[in-house]
């Protein structure tokens, strides 16, 4: 998954380089101020080890083929994000340099898609979480799975994000994050087998060591942390993936077109439905998840979708109305949530 | 890259300790005009083939006089090839424009463009290595501490190529031997492959064990020192800026096609 120099242009290599850089720089201060002196020469030998492991491969029944540790979660649970982020980036840095596995203007983007999202996202928010302090069970495998399957996900589309950014090589958006992201969701799901097989041998064996590189240099869990990576994975998926949605009809809107002959039923032309249908239609404010359209005639935005408009659609469909649809949507559930929660507290304490 | 991958690091590492006149250039100065070198390279546009030659002059050139022997270098750029093709063959897939025609033949801008990924491609794998065969690992390092960046990092590169060979001379060991226990004509059972690996992790935790013993054993107190490697001088400084002229002239006009008229006007 290591990316070539041929993907990417000097300025998002450079943007990337950048990133990585501060982040190296904040993960040195941070170790520096709690550095014990025997974690030097373990995070050195922890790479040696990272190496050495991911020559070593392992047959995965059934398919024929042969998988391999890459090392980014196994190394962030016994070293913690801040020194597993570093080991990474000299195993990627080895890699480049000795083996041309990755180019020199990628290797910014390469410590950012491989070391980034492992230590920093999958680790604090998914394994920790799940696995607690586990050593062994289903517990660890589970947590080491999930964790695997979102750090390899989110490396994966920041691989595609990055190629299409730079605009060199000339494979479609759709088509290639259609190519990356299953792929990797097999990759993930070997990686989580392959970390938990070792750290629970480890866990069985000598389970003292597992907490003992890791020290104090743990990432607490803050909310806000927490809060932040939601909000932001909220705006992603309201604001991009939402282009995304299938513009094919639903599975009610499917079974009434093969009952009826039209996706959706007309209502009945007088009473309460058409009040409460005239109230749906003044307060909708981006209907069907778009900029009202004023329709020739002055039809509303339903009777116009009805007619059929929705097979000339092109999927993703891009546009800014759906974006701001998404995000506004996101903000509301957010506030409505949080006043809910808001509520339900002041009437615990009161009751 | 098979469980051998770790000789690989230790041939380049002998290539490092030879002694020419390229070797002896500061690491510094050779880092930033590789740098150069990658920026200058990739900032082509995409269907660019024929400017892109006259680059390979730099990798070349420090090759012959840095005595590192060719077909090793060519060799590892072929290996590392494929990854290159597969992201570059969708191009001509996807772009049938037509570019340009050679008599009946019409070559489209897809083909022009995979042919311009496979040309930085191998520009750019080559600069890369021949900078580590040229300079060696530990001067590599000690010039990228002194360019800022960050001494526990430097530190960490330097072990990592200290225990590398170590690490992975245990983990062929330990492959090996079960390899000969259990007649094994493909990779291993992950069963098998959960002990094995978590045995090499319990044994590399007690070297890194050891090793922290013998550096207090030393006096180690804490605080990491780094050899101070050798003076910038006038013929660094020269390097770098020949071959940024060089570079800034052959991004600018297109050397290739410059020669190319200059014989065909000779010619007619």
């Amino acid at each position: 998954m290591h990316m070539a120099d041929a993907l990417i242009s000097p300025a998002v290599g450079g943007a990337l380089w950048a990133v990585t850089g501060g982040v190296s720089a904040y993960c040195a201060r941070k170790l520096k101020s709690s550095l014990r002196g025997d974690l030097v020469p373990m995070m050195g030998v922890l790479g040696a080890f990272v190496f050495t492991a991911q020559m070593i491969n392992f047959s995965i029944p059934g398919t024929g083929s042969s998988g391999h540790l890459g090392g980014g979660l196994m190394l962030t649970v016994l070293l913690g994000p801040h020194a597993a982020f570093l080991v990474l980036a000299s195993v990627l840095a080895v890699q480049a340099f000795f083996f041309a596995d990755g180019g020199l203007l990628s290797l910014g983007c390469n410590i950012i898609n491989l070391g980034f999202f492992p230590a920093f996202v999958a680790y604090p928010l998914c394994y920790r979480w799940v696995a607690r302090d586990a050593h062994d069970g289903a517990r660890l495998w589970g947590a080491s799975v999930l964790a695997a399957l979102v750090g390899l996900q989110l490396g994966a589309f920041s691989v595609v994000l990055e190629t299409r950014a730079s605009g060199v090589s000339g494979l479609p958006f759709n088509t290639f994050l259609l190519l990356m992201q299953p792929i990797h969701l097999a990759i993930g799901v070997v990686e989580g087998l392959a970390t938990a097989a070792v750290v629970s041998f480890v866990g069985r064996a000598r389970p003292e060591s597992l907490g003992s590189a890791r020290g104090g240099s743990d990432v607490p869990v803050s909310l806000r942390a927490v809060l932040t990576g939601v909000l932001l994975v909220t705006c992603v998926l309201g604001g991009v993936f939402s282009w995304f949605a299938s513009t094919r009809p639903d599975g009610l809107e499917w079974a009434i077109a093969h009952v009826s002959g039209r996706e959706k039923v007309a209502g009945a032309a007088s009473g309460l439905h058409e009040g409460l249908a005239a109230v749906q239609g003044k307060t909708a404010v981006l209907p069907d998840y778009g900029f009202k359209e004023v329709a020739a005639g002055g039809q509303s935005e339903g009777a116009a979708r009805a007619s059929g408009a929705d097979a000339a659609e092109t999927w993703p469909a891009v546009k800014a109305g759906t974006t701001v649809a998404g995000l506004a949507g996101g903000a509301i559930t957010l506030v409505l949530t949080c006043l809910l929660g808001v509520l339900v507290k002041a009437c615990q304490r009161a009751g | 890259m098979g469980l051998g991958g770790w000789i690989e690091v230790g041939r380049m590492d002998e290539l490092g300790r030879l002694d020419s006149p390229v070797h002896r250039v500061h690491a510094q100065a050779k880092t930033v005009t590789t740098g150069l070198f990658v920026v200058a390279v990739m900032s082509f546009a995409r269907d660019e083939v024929s400017a892109l030659t006259p680059f390979f002059l730099y990798p070349l050139a420090l090759m012959a006089l840095g005595k590192i022997p060719p077909g090793y270098l060519v060799r590892k750029v072929l290996m590392a090839a494929p990854f290159a093709i597969a992201v570059g063959m969708f191009n001509p897939v996807f772009d049938r424009q037509p570019a340009f025609a050679i008599g009946a033949l019409t070559v489209s801008g897809g083909w022009l463009s995979f042919a311009s990924i496979l040309l930085r491609f191998a520009l750019t794998v080559s600069a890369a290595m021949v900078l580590v065969a040229c300079t060696g690992m530990h001067r590599l390092c000690a010039g990228l501490e002194r360019m800022g960046l960050p001494r526990i990092l430097t530190v960490q590169l330097l072990f990592l190529y200290r225990y590398v060979f170590v690490v992975g001379a245990e983990g062929s060991r330990m492959v090996r031997s079960v390899e000969l226990r259990a007649s094994l004509t493909r990779a291993l059972r992950f069963r098998v492959y959960g002990s094995l690996v978590g045995n090499l992790l319990l044994r590399s935790m007690a070297r890194a064990d050891r090793i922290y013993r013998a550096m207090l054993a030393r006096g180690f107190d804490g605080e990491i020192r780094v050899l101070r490697p050798a003076r910038f001088r006038l013929s660094d400084l020269a390097f770098v800026c020949g071959w940024a002229a060089f570079f800034a002239a052959a991004r600018f006009w297109n050397l290739a096609g410059l020669l190319g008229s200059l014989l065909t006007k000779g010619v007619s």
